[in-house]
């Protein structure tokens, strides 16, 4: 069974015949062609995968697409290129906050939504916000590091 | 070959070269390869954990519509008439022949061109097996009538394998021998005898990009896109199985998301090569997060350690038996058993020592490569025990430690001098970081603090061989070829480094080429923390070599040598037009000696020595034996870092890993059954288990045989951080655990069992 969905996504619209049971992740990096997004995991559990919907954090994974109708849909390609970085990835690339970079979409996602609602969280705030993005490579601490610098605007 | 850095591009902290394209998403993994015609394949696995398979029954899987074909080792051997892989023992079927050895063996794989057609038809599939009893303990592996290999089966590679060849009834796939001084006389003369056995738990590297492969058929030739740490392996071990020569076979990996030894030697690779050729297009397979945990694991361990001590606190000799749990397929267990075998007995000037390290197979997932190569879970027992003496004795930890600490010129177990090695200094930067003389706070009501420290030390894996290949085209830039495979750790950036400041030229303008067998040359692997060492000196050859021809272009050209001429001049002075190359060549292989047979002495066990420890404060909840872990020091010897503060995302993210497997992680096992692959149930840390402290530093060092005083760092922070916790432990509530991991209901129970 198939279904029209027309959504927002980075800010474009955009309409597609999608299977009903189609994922969202599947949807953006097979029918979107936006590879950015990643899938660990295949239930909700490392955040790889976590996009902005109407503003806030969901998995990818966990989210059919049909249900993305008529909503605001960004990936980490929405949010800043290689030339003209937001200064939340400026704050990753500089404080190292990336080492093999399969969470770092997913976490900067997360970054996001958390600074869209709380311009300058403290340091509790940023470990409750990202406690659903898992990293193996990092230990976190400058994923912590990047996201304060960004919140503090440097 | 002790060049200083002068051009400015050693100890430089820029950030990653492909930090952009992380950061924004459009980074290379094999994850995202796309191929046109492609299959993907879904494998199906053993539910038994040993047993003979009675048939396997693919009728209803091939008849779901949307099935391209269900393959079985049947159908492999079409293609690959011995389909049998292994770095050190070939004897991993790529998928499996009359018999199971482990839960999750894969026994079918069925090809779809959508992915969840080919897992909804993989659930199909229908095996049955007479159940063998199986063995799943490294320590009755080395007695059971159940034996997992008829015959052991050495690669051939490695000597120290070969008188292993067609041995019967055994689990053992190796086993190692030390002997050193005196050992027995030590013993009788002992003011003091100590025996302790540790115990360490299965766990999983996992990735966050799982194991991926993909096979693409061409004309008489392979192309496999792998997520791999040793794409030059991967493309000899291919050409092997298939009969064919290596230029046949090419190998191309991109970024990795994550590795960590998960994603070494043969994983899915001879698998995708078979099913591509047998499919006749491109083949790709992805495993789900939970795979991974039946692919490969880190070894479950016992050592049993035993150390006679002096009056003066000193300990004379030391005897130490290790068993390795490798499970069902060695992969390259029997290389940890013996290069993480000699240093058992840990960093300490100890005159009298015997070793005896077996590698055991039994009917668990294999086990591999793990940040630190089998050091972890030596670390472990012998930080603990050190402890316990040190204890015991009424010494204090430090002091204990310091009266037995090997120091640079005195030899090590295996009679190695040790040299480069800043055991000490690793040790005071603990003790100074910790505040170790001044009074501590022990907590108070049910919360009870303590602190614990811990050194450990690792031999690099020799001989091993790297080859880079520097190409300066005709505009004057540069292209550095290696096949060191960059999983997060910066090793495109340490290498432009190094090649940038021979050329003394930006790092930021070197492009670095991923590694691919048809273009760029010989590696032996990612791993072991080889890279900054072994290829970071053949770069820096290859960059020099590139010097002299330019030298020699000048010189050609009449252009006195000291001159700014630029490159991209010289070319057009040479050819005309802008044309042209200058291609520098370099390899690298260390000096060493293979450990005799049956002493395990040898005069040059390792090119360079890795020393890393940790220090922990923890706070223990007496009441629910929850620990906190408030503060975490990770202080390691990686001589001159390339890039300072790469190095420090090296130390705290391999700290954090080794957390993981000291405080929560463990892989369930149930009569036979994994109960938790998958990261619900198997929890890595996330931010908040994060200790609310965590401080890196490299002690001021420098390592004399390496690149710029450089050596590796990619398991350093690992060795010191479970035992120094349980130390830790032990110094706040007066509890000993020895066996990981340091779980709050372990915690408990202990505290229960000691009446406190």
């Amino acid at each position: 069974m198939s279904t029209i969905l027309s959504l927002t996504l980075n800010g474009r619209p955009r309409t597609d015949l999608v299977a009903s049971n189609l994922l969202l992740v599947d949807y953006l990096r097979d029918v979107a062609g936006l590879a950015g997004t990643k899938q660990g995991c295949d239930g909700g559990e490392c955040g790889c995968c976590t996009v902005l919907i109407d503003d806030e954090p969901q998995h990818a994974c966990l989210t059919l697409a049909a249900r993305c109708g008529g909503r605001r849909v960004e990936t980490i390609e929405g949010i800043g290129t290689p030339g003209r970085l937001s200064q939340l990835q400026r704050a990753f690339h500089e404080k190292l906050g990336a080492q093999c970079g399969f969470c770092t979409p997913g976490m900067i996602m997360a970054a996001e939504a958390l600074l869209r609602r709380n311009r300058h969280p403290d340091e509790a705030a940023i470990r409750a916000a990202l406690s659903g993005n898992l990293c193996r490579c990092t230990g976190y601490v400058k994923i912590i590091e990047a996201v304060r610098t960004a919140a503090e605007g440097g | 070959m002790s060049a200083t850095a002068k051009a400015g591009q050693i100890g430089r902290s820029l950030p990653r070269l492909e930090g952009r394209a992380k950061v924004t998403g459009r980074a290379e993994y094999i994850h995202n390869l796309r191929l046109p015609g492609m299959v993907h394949g879904k494998i199906f696995r053993s539910a038994v954990a040993h047993g003979r398979i009675r048939r396997v029954d693919t009728a209803a899987a091939k008849a779901l519509s949307g099935v391209f074909a269900v393959v079985t080792s049947d159908d492999i051997r079409k293609v690959i008439s011995n389909p049998y892989y292994g770095p050190a023992f070939h004897d991993q079927p790529i998928l499996a022949i009359d018999k199971v050895r482990h839960v999750g063996e894969p026994v079918a794989v069925v090809l779809a061109e959508d992915p969840h057609v080919a897992e909804e038809a993989m659930r199909l599939i229908i095996a049955e097996y007479d159940e063998l009893p199986a063995v799943t303990d490294e320590v009755e592996a080395m007695t059971s009538t159940v034996i997992v290999h008829d015959a052991l089966k050495p690669a051939g590679i490695f000597p120290d394998l070969k008188h292993l060849e067609g041995r019967k009834g055994t689990n053992v796939a190796l086993d190692f021998h030390l002997r050193r001084g005196d050992v027995k006389q030590a013993f009788a003369e002992a003011t003091h005898v100590f025996e302790h056995t540790f115990r360490t738990q299965p766990v999983m590297h996992t990735p966050l990009e799982p194991m991926v492969s993909a096979a693409e058929p061409g004309d008489g030739t392979l192309t496999i896109h792998t997520a791999s740490q040793s794409p030059s392996f991967v493309r000899m071990e291919v050409a092997r199985l298939l009969g064919w020569p290596e230029n046949r076979v090419r190998v191309k990996t991109a970024f990795l998301g994550g590795g960590f030894g998960a994603k070494l030697y043969i994983k899915l690779e001879a698998l995708v090569a078979a099913l591509a050729l047998l499919a006749r297009r491109p083949v790709k397979i992805s495993l789900a997060m939970d795979e991974q945990f039946f692919t490969i694991t880190k070894h479950p361990s016992t050592f049993r350690i035993k150390s006679a001590v002096d009056k003066d606190g000193r300990v004379t000799a030391r005897e130490c038996e290790v068993w390795w749990n490798g499970g069902a397929y060695a992969d390259v267990g029997p290389r940890v058993t013996q290069k993480s075998g000699f240093t058992a007995a840990g960093p300490y000037d100890i005159d009298n020592v015997a070793i005896d390290s077996y590698a055991l197979y039994t009917n668990r997932p294999p086990a591999g490569a793990l940040r630190g190569f089998g050091i972890p879970q030596l670390v472990w027992a012998y930080e603990s025990h050190t402890d316990m003496i040190a204890r015991a004795l009424g010494i204090d930890p430090v002091e204990f430690r310091r009266r037995n600490i090997l120091r640079d010129g005195r030899p090590q177990a295996t009679g190695t001098v040790m040299k480069d090695a800043a055991i000490d200094k690793v040790l005071d930067r603990l003790v100074q970081r910790l505040g170790w003389s001044r009074p501590f706070d022990r907590g108070q009501g049910s919360v009870k603090r303590g602190r614990g420290l811990a050194v450990g030390f690792k031999a690099s894996i020799a001989p091993t061989t790297s080859v880079a290949i520097l190409n300066l085209y005709a505009d004057g830039s540069c292209g550095l070829y290696c096949s060191t495979v960059d999983m997060g750790q910066g090793s495109d950036t340490a290498m432009a480094q190094i090649a940038a400041e021979v050329l003394d030229i930006p790092a930021e303008t070197v492009r670095v080429v991923h590694p691919d067998t048809d273009v760029t040359p010989y590696d032996m692997a990612t791993l072991g923390s080889r890279s900054t060492y072994h290829m970071g000196h053949a770069v820096k050859r290859a960059a020099e070599d590139a010097r002299v021809k330019i030298d020699a272009l000048k010189a050609d050209l009449g252009v006195p040598p000291g001159s700014n001429v630029p490159l991209a001049e010289l070319f057009r002075r040479k050819y005309g037009m802008q044309a042209g190359n200058i291609v520098g060549v370099g390899s690298f292989v260390p000096s060493y000696a293979s450990p005799d047979h049956d002493t395990g002495l040898t005069p040059n066990a390792t090119p360079f020595w890795m020393v890393g420890g940790t220090g922990a404060e923890v706070e223990v909840d007496t009441e629910t034996g929850h620990v906190r872990v408030a503060r975490l020091i990770n202080v390691a010897d990686l001589g001159t870092p390339i890039n300072p503060r790469i190095v420090e995302t090296q130390l705290s993210g391999g700290a954090i890993m080794q957390l993981g497997f000291t405080m929560q992680e463990r892989m369930e096992f149930a009569d036979g059954q994994l109960l938790n692959p998958n990261l619900a149930d198997y929890k890595i840390p996330g931010m908040r288990d994060l200790p609310a402290r965590i401080e890196s530093e490299a002690v001021d060092a420098v390592e004399r045989g390496g690149p710029f005083g450089a050596k590796g760092v990619g398991e350093t922070a690992t060795f010191g951080v479970s035992p120094a916790i349980a130390n830790a432990i032990d110094a706040a509530v007066g509890v000993r655990l020895t066996e990981l991991p340091l779980t709050p209901e372990a915690v408990y129970r202990a505290l229960r069992k000691a009446g406190r």
